[in-house]
């Protein structure tokens, strides 16, 4: 079974992100949106943790909500791949289920 | 109560990133009403609240209201003290650049354009939380 993990608040205020990275299967697909877009930066606390699950997991991370946060593209790390509602459409249809993180 | 009224001191605690929850908005809001009645207003961005501050927002994308451009026309609302603390910004990576420069005219200094926003460290920001008559979460 091949997953598809959503997560919608920010690390800073809440474990979901946390909590999705421990128990999402390798190769299973994480997507960030939201507000949980803010963890998809360099240079922040949780910079480390995002980094490393790259390795194991296909990460996304939606553009219009960094767009939206004044976040700057450029500054996404390296592995985590930004796409657009559309692309978020796809990526829910080519995994079997898809599991929201609140 | 005399003619003029009581003023107090009162300071917004904001703690949340703007858009995926209501909070920063409504917050915004309750200060522009706020300000009409002549308090000692100041805000303060703690957390993700940091995130409401950022330059450049773009929302076009998903289909909400910016309403980041408002924070510019709190100096003119008379609201000067407008501070972000420092251990959020850096926890985050970012800096001072990374936010809007938020501005106020002095009238007693011949309208002179003045910072509102600065940044403090946790220390001095706990000092002016406990200096405040009412403190308003968001």
């Amino acid at each position: 079974m091949s997953l598809l993990h959503t997560v919608n608040k920010s690390p800073f205020e809440r474990n979901s992100l946390e909590s999705c990275l421990r128990l999402a299967e390798d190769g299973h697909a994480v997507l960030l949106i939201e507000d949980a877009a803010v963890a998809a930066l360099n240079g922040t606390a949780h910079t480390e943790t995002i980094k490393n699950a790259t390795g194991r997991l296909s990460m996304y991370v939606l553009g219009p909500d960094l767009d939206a946060r004044g976040l700057s593209r450029d500054r996404v790390i390296d592995g985590i791949e930004i796409v657009d509602y559309d692309r978020f459409v796809t990526l829910t249809c080519e995994h079997d289920s898809v599991q929201s993180w609140l | 109560m005399s003619e003029e009224g009581i003023v107090k001191k009162l300071m917004y605690v904001n703690r949340k990133a703007p858009y995926g929850t209501i909070y920063a908005l409504e917050s915004l809001e309750v200060v522009l009403i706020g300000a009409a009645f002549d308090q000692q207003v100041s805000l303060a961005f703690v957390d993700d609240g940091v995130y409401q501050l950022t330059r450049s927002q773009n929302t076009d994308g998903i289909g909400m209201k910016n309403f980041s451009p408002t924070y510019a026309a709190l100096g003119d609302y008379d609201v000067r003290h407008i501070y972000v603390e420092r251990e959020s910004l850096e926890a985050r990576g970012l800096t001072v650049e990374d936010l809007m420069p938020l501005t106020y005219e002095d009238e007693d200094d011949d309208w002179a354009e003045k910072e509102s926003l600065r940044v403090v460290d946790s220390s001095e920001l706990a000092t002016l939380m406990g200096e405040q008559d009412v403190v308003l979460s968001f």
